[in-house]
């Protein structure tokens, strides 16, 4: 197939330096161009695997994410710029990518994967470089990848760590490599592990595992020096310190082992437990807070955020973080609605969801979107971060 | 002593310590050990039967103690031992 593949005199200028490398050569920078990949999520991991690939002359990139462009994304996410704050990622993504390689073909997604439309996307690619930031979707692409046979370039950051491997990937020999199950059976119950607010992640870092995830894509296209299969590389940037484990396939795989019982896609939320605990707590509009301050009604508000968020901003609810809630418990009313906000609304619905198991409150109310729906429908004058 | 290096989400159960060295000849005795320096870090490591998390791998050097002996891996002076437990990127 590749043999096929022809370049343009300004394509083969482009690509000098990649072509030049004895061990890479014309027929690698062929693959790159006959090979289709795709990219699931476009944030701070797909930022760099996405301006690399393009840069590279990856004949195709599809680009899956929903999401639009926020201030708080330009720490890390070096795709975009402050013009595109408010558009649709895969659209102010493709207009960057354009712009570095007007030669290559971008296929935009702008869509959540999930299990009723991720075979069909997946299906029509080469290759899948994983760059999503929640369990449910990593469960979700790992398996979509293994049912059709599809490598999985994955690679992951939390705080100061990264983590990457190319998972289902079948060696010259035919052996095939072993997956994210294989690595991780299941996901941790939500709530063990620190959500996006309160976790964060150095800026750099997904520059640093998302360039390591793109020369994994490319290598696995070309054929070109040993994938990072049944390996499992993880860098702790901290101490400036990174490991290669070694991984193995487990009989006990539920998609590709002995007993297989995973034939189709599953419920990813439901399998993450995120369905669970997301029991329905009693919301008000910031609307419908706002009427009640104007009306001086009797309520208390909470803000149950860090407290340097509430330096950035406030609206002048008592500080109670998250973390201290349950043992200040005493200091929220009883007999009074009780409004609870954080900055979107999900750590404060946690909060409301402790109060009501441990101490049976039944006057709590979650501001809906939080303070940034406060200061989008209210307060507009007030700083967003 | 074998060297344990923690993971930066748990490092706030183990007084924000990156590296401990522990006194054991396996692997579970190195987790009991670890679990009653740091009683936080148990649900983190263990479930409810007392069994290594499947979200959470040990590594004793470069190897998976799943391709090992398990919690019986031997663990020698020099070993280095990686607890790395399943990140998933920001919204978590």
């Amino acid at each position: 197939m590749s043999t096929q593949v022809t370049f343009s005199k300004e394509e083969l200028a482009r690509y000098n330096r990649h072509i030049i490398i004895p061990e890479f050569g014309l027929a690698a920078q062929q693959k790159l161009k006959a090979a289709k990949v795709l990219v699931v999520g476009s944030g701070g991991l797909g930022s760099p695997v996405l301006l690399y690939l393009a840069a590279a002359g990856i004949g195709t990139i599809g680009i899956v994410d929903f999401d639009v462009v926020d201030d708080s994304n330009l720490q890390r996410q070096v795709l975009f710029g402050v013009n595109e704050i408010g558009k649709p990622k895969v659209e102010a993504a493709k207009a960057r990518l354009q712009a570095l390689n007007p030669h290559i073909e971008l296929v935009l997604y702008n869509t959540q994967l999930t299990s009723q439309n991720a075979l069909d996307i997946i299906k029509d690619y080469d290759v899948v470089a994983d760059g999503t930031d929640n369990f449910p979707t990593r469960y979700l692409v790992n398996d979509a990848c293994v049912l059709l046979g599809k490598p999985n370039i994955y690679a992951s950051i939390f705080q100061f760590e990264g983590q990457v491997s190319v998972f289902n990937y079948t060696h010259a020999n035919g052996e095939l490599g072993p997956n994210y199950r294989d690595l991780y059976p299941t996901p941790p119950p939500p709530g063990l592990v620190p959500s996006c607010a309160e976790g964060g992640v150095l800026g750099v870092l997904p520059g640093i595992i998302g360039s390591l995830q793109a020369l994994e894509v490319i290598k696995v296209i070309t054929g070109v020096g040993e994938p990072l299969a049944g390996r499992f590389y993880i860098f702790d940037a901290l101490n400036f310190e990174s490991r290669t484990f070694n991984i193995s396939r487990r009989d006990d795989n539920p998609l590709n082992g002995k007993n297989p019982g995973i034939t189709t896609l599953i419920d990813y939320e439901q399998f993450c437990g995120v369905k669970a605990v997301e029991k329905p707590v009693k919301e008000i509009t910031p609307a419908e807070l706002y009427e009640l301050q104007v009306k001086g009604e009797p309520f208390q508000l909470i803000d149950v955020r860090e407290p340097h968020e509430f330096d950035i901003v406030n609206i002048g609810a008592e500080l109670i973080p998250l973390a201290t809630v349950a043992e200040q418990a005493d200091k929220f009313h009883k007999d009074i609605p009780v409004i609870v906000h954080c900055k979107m609304g999900g750590r404060s619905a946690k909060a409301i969801r402790e109060l009501e198991e441990k101490f049976g409150f039944t006057n709590l109310y979650n501001l809906k979107g939080g303070i940034l729906a406060y200061i989008d429908e209210v307060k507009p004058e007030l700083t967003r971060y | 002593m074998a060297t344990i290096i923690i993971p930066t989400p748990l490092r706030k159960f183990t007084n924000n310590t990156a590296k401990l060295n522990v006194q054991a000849d396996t692997i579970a005795q190195t987790v009991d050990e670890l679990t009653g320096n740091f009683p936080d870090l148990k649900k983190h490591l263990l479930d409810d039967n007392g069994q290594i998390r499947s979200f959470v791998n040990i590594f004793v050097g470069n190897d998976d103690i799943r391709d090992l002996q398990q919690g019986d891996t031997r663990v020698k002076q020099d070993s280095v031992i990686s607890i790395v437990p399943a990140i998933a990127g920001g919204r978590q």
